[in-house]
């Protein structure tokens, strides 16, 4: 027989010693390490040094483009054309209405996930779309601004943002119709809307919706094309939302719905107090890359003839004063793109990490 | 007596799955302030019979009445019969995203549209109960399996239930953690609820149960108060199943 003692805790052994270790454990730990290093370093060295030199160093930041001495980027344009490709042809005398809506939204987005009345994230969250509505479109005393002359990255902005929040309670209750079994009726409907959006590329939706839409309106009313487009979008969004959430629907143990029940909550509470706000939870990634796509899909309203951030540098571009300054054009607008969906991935980040429970 | 002097009543209830007839003939009545434990070999049918007395399962034949009501496919009956019915699951299945609580609050605040601080002096009392105030804040994932299923426990208690059920309560436990489980539910029998538990826990049957029912492939096969049932089994089956469980 044996008895042992117990052992005190003892710290653990460090392995990481300096700059030197490390670089030999993670770069050049075995030859083909060494060669992909080595490969790495090369393709940084020939790529990124004449970028840097191109955007920055060699470019042109004021001055008129007879002026123009230097080898690199001509950003002049993007100064001289910068207010067509945020607003369009938005009023220059207007343009503190949309830039107001953009303080709100940030205000917003970094705001309402903090406050902890839920009365007033609710208030707020409907008096947001209201608010920005009339700011940017007019009325109650405001100048009206036709939706014609929306355009650039507002317009841009606008068609995800309302792409996103529209899509989403139409994509919980087509996720929630998809699964109620004890339904039929509802259920093939459900499924039915969602499986032919996702058959169907966004660009024939957007067609659809700018033919088939004012079919239906046919005693000459006027339908305005951006609200064509956003219904179409909307339903394109809201298919794939609903997808997202079905996953996250089915990821909940089906003891949390029997818990549900047997406490006495009704179907409806028991959605919304105990499986939607876990299943949301566990989509977040998949929701955030969903609207990232979203965000970079809106570019195909161009198409129909609305004029977003890539329409606008196109059609600036066409100007006979300044021919052959897309380069500068299209650099900005990726930045542009990349900067906004790079935020939104931030973004779900910290909302993930706000709503972690599981420690 | 008739049905309406008893807390549960189940007259010859059938119920299939499919083709599947899990229930066969269920006949069981249990007065008010009974303890009836349930036990019988895997499959048998003891989560289904429990499981239709608060609509979790529904079922084809027969007849069940909890505390006067019959229970029929009403919306309104079966929030009656479930405001008056606890039930504790193998698996806990507290609400990891509300604290714990939270998670005692819901049904009070929702359901029975109690004000919130009139809800939480319950919440808190019963969480006292059950020896686990000092952890009201924390998040059910941060909790041992013992406490989880006491938080469950403390859970149904704040709807104020006539009839506790419990389907294996102590079956996902680490042993140590089982009886710290097992005593609060002795004290609640000591209370006179109405109590249907099942599990294989022979020390609790003993303890605290009025009857003990074995069930077998959908029917129940043998009842007894406790030390008949188990130092003396009547049927074959029975005596199988005794062998089995004890001999390990
Ligand atoms: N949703 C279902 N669909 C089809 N068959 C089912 C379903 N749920 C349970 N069954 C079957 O019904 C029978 C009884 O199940 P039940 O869960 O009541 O058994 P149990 O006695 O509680 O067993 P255990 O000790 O394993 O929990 C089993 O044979 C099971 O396979
Ligand atoms: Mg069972």
């Amino acid at each position: 027989m044996a008895v042992y003692t117990m052992k005190e805790a003892k710290p653990a052994p460090s392995t990481s010693k300096g700059l030197v270790f490390w670089l030999r454990e993670n770069l050049f730990s075995t030859i083909p390490n060494t060669l992909l290093t080595l490969l790495g370093i090369y393709f940084i060295y020939t790529t990124i040094p004449p970028l840097l030199d191109w955007m920055i160093f060699d470019a042109t930041w004021s001055g008129t483009k007879e002026e123009v001495v230097k080898e690199g980027a001509r950003w002049i344009f993007i100064i001289e054309k910068f207010d067509q490709f945020m607003y369009g042809f938005y009023p220059e005398a207007l343009h503190w209405r949309p830039n107001l809506v953009a303080i709100i939204s940030i205000i917003f987005v970094f705001f309402i996930p903090r406050l902890s009345s839920i009365k007033i994230k609710f208030v707020s969250m409907l008096l947001y779309p209201v608010v920005c509505f009339i700011l940017i479109r007019g009325g109650l005393g405001l100048e009206v601004v036709g939706t014609e002359k929306w355009g650039g990255l507002m317009l841009t902005i606008l068609v995800a943002a309302v792409g996103i929040i529209a899509s989403f309670p139409i994509g919980i209750l087509l996720a929630l119709g998809r699964q109620s079994d004890n339904m039929p009726i509802v259920k093939t409907l459900c499924v039915g809307f969602i499986e032919f959006i996702r058959g169907v590329p966004l660009i024939t939706i957007l067609f659809m919706a700018s033919v088939v839409l004012p079919l239906f309106f046919s005693d000459g009313i006027e339908f305005d094309k951006l609200l064509r487009a956003l219904i179409g979008i909307t339903l394109f969004q809201a298919a794939y939302i609903a997808e997202v959430i079905r996953g996250g629907l089915q990821a909940i143990p089906k003891g949390q719905y029997e818990a549900s029940e047997s406490l006495g909550l009704s179907y409806w509470q028991g959605m919304i107090l105990i499986i939607l706000p876990q299943a949301l939870k566990i989509s977040i990634p998949n929701l955030v890359g969903s609207f990232i796509s979203l965000f970079k899909d809106t570019t195909l309203v161009l198409i129909i003839g609305l004029f977003d951030i890539l329409a606008m540098v196109t059609l600036t571009n066409s100007d006979t004063s300044w021919l052959g300054f897309e380069i500068e054009g299209y650099v900005f607008v990726t930045l542009i793109y990349w900067v906004f969906c790079f935020s939104m991935s931030q973004y779900s980040r910290v909302i993930e990490r706000r709503y972690n429970t599981d420690h | 007596m008739s049905e309406q002097d008893y807390m549960i009543s189940m007259q010859d209830v059938n119920k299939w799955y499919g083709d599947f007839h899990v229930l066969k003939d269920v006949n069981l009545n249990i007065k008010k302030g009974e303890k009836v434990v349930i036990c019988g070999p895997s499959g048998s049918g003891k989560s289904t019979t429990i499981r239709c007395l608060n609509h979790l399962e529904k079922f084809q034949e027969g007849k069940i009445n909890i505390n006067g009501t019959d229970l029929i496919e009403d919306v309104k009956v079966v929030r009656h019969i479930r405001s008056q019915v606890g039930m504790v699951f193998q698996h806990f299945n507290l609400f990891p995203h509300l604290s714990v609580l939270e998670n005692l609050l819901l049904a009070p605040t929702w359901v029975h549209k109690k004000p919130r601080h009139e809800a939480i002096k319950t919440a808190m009392m019963y969480l006292e109960r059950v020896k686990i105030a000092d952890q009201a804040h924390k998040y059910p994932n941060q909790l041992s399996g013992g406490q989880q299923q006491r938080v469950a426990i403390a859970r149904c208690l704040c709807i104020n239930p006539e009839i506790m059920l419990f389907d294996e309560p102590t079956s996902a436990l680490d042993p140590e953690m089982v009886s710290e489980v097992l005593d609060v539910m002795v004290e609640l029998a000591d209370e006179g609820i109405t109590m249907i538990c099942v599990t294989h826990e022979m020390g609790f049957a003993k303890k605290v149960a009025d009857r003990v029912i074995f069930m077998d492939a959908g029917q129940i096969i043998e009842e007894n108060e406790p030390h008949e049932f188990f130092d003396n089994p009547q049927s074959d089956r029975l005596k199988l199943f005794l062998e089995q469980i004890l001999s390990h």
